[in-house]
């Protein structure tokens, strides 16, 4: 269970088991850097990086579970997610959170 | 002479396209805002009385990446000169945070959640323009979605 809120309604929290955290850096591809350059002329939505950005946020949120997982949580809570460039060419995502264990 | 010619189709190009984008985008905001607005945003952490029990939450996000285009660039770069608002980003700026948020509804709303809590905002500058200006911008909006949970009938004997 993943929540942005600091509890779970019903439930209760039996057990702090610290932070854990997941990211992943994307690189864009030579076509999809060309495309964003194009775009940079006309405006408009570039739906190639949306789409890559989600992915590679979706893998940041899996990471930063299987650690809680690993160390015996069943939640984590308090997720917050940072996205920074890097270069001009690569992202980095970045999600993080509370590891709990829920009655 | 062709420096020139090329620099003003960019910018006539940018002009007309960049204009018609944001005008059509718009629209599409406004119009998916009116649908959306029974699915109330609470802004707080604390859970409201009427959502604390029967429910069952989960994380709901919603992103888009903008990018800006060449007219834009060209008037926020003449308004580093003699500063003030930059309206051309600003308008980038709030189209991307409003289509963030609506996709966040979206999503909420396909799996039948009735209010989202403590939505927090992002914004990166994904993609560097001329002269490391501003070229694409990622707005990202997430929340916690609270979905009821269906009760079953109880069977009376």
């Amino acid at each position: 269970m993943i929540s942005n809120l600091e509890l779970i309604p019903g439930k209760r929290i039996s057990k702090h088991l610290g932070l854990v955290q997941g990211s992943t850096v994307r690189s864009k591809h030579v076509g999809r850097d060309f495309m964003a350059g194009l775009k940079n002329i006309f405006g408009g939505e570039l739906k190639g990086y949306t789409e890559l950005l989600q992915d590679a946020r979706e893998e940041a949120v899996a990471r930063m579970v299987e650690q809680a997982s690993s160390i015996g949580a069943n939640a984590v809570l308090n997720v917050r997610f940072s996205t920074s460039s890097i270069t001009s060419g690569a992202a980095e995502l970045f999600a993080y959170g509370s590891a709990v264990v829920m009655e | 002479m062709l420096g020139i010619i090329t620099f003003l189709v960019l910018l006539a190009l940018g002009y007309g396209f960049g204009q018609w984008f944001e005008r059509s985008h718009y629209r599409s905001i406004l119009e998916r805002e009116q649908e959306l607005k029974d699915l109330l945003i609470i802004q707080s952490k604390i859970i409201p009385p009427p959502f604390s029990s029967g429910h069952e939450t989960f994380l709901v996000d919603g992103s888009v990446v903008i990018s800006v285009d060449y007219f834009k660039q060209f008037v926020a770069g003449l308004r580093n000169f003699v500063g003030g608002r930059v309206t051309p980003y600003e308008t980038l700026l709030d189209r991307a945070r409003r289509e963030a948020i609506l996709r966040m509804k979206e999503e909420a709303k396909a799996s039948g959640a009735d209010v989202i809590l403590n939505v927090k905002y992002e914004m990166c500058s994904i993609y560097k323009g001329r002269r490391n200006s501003i070229g694409s911008v990622e707005a990202l909006a997430y929340g916690t979605a609270f979905l009821p949970i269906k009760t079953m009938p109880v069977v009376e004997r």
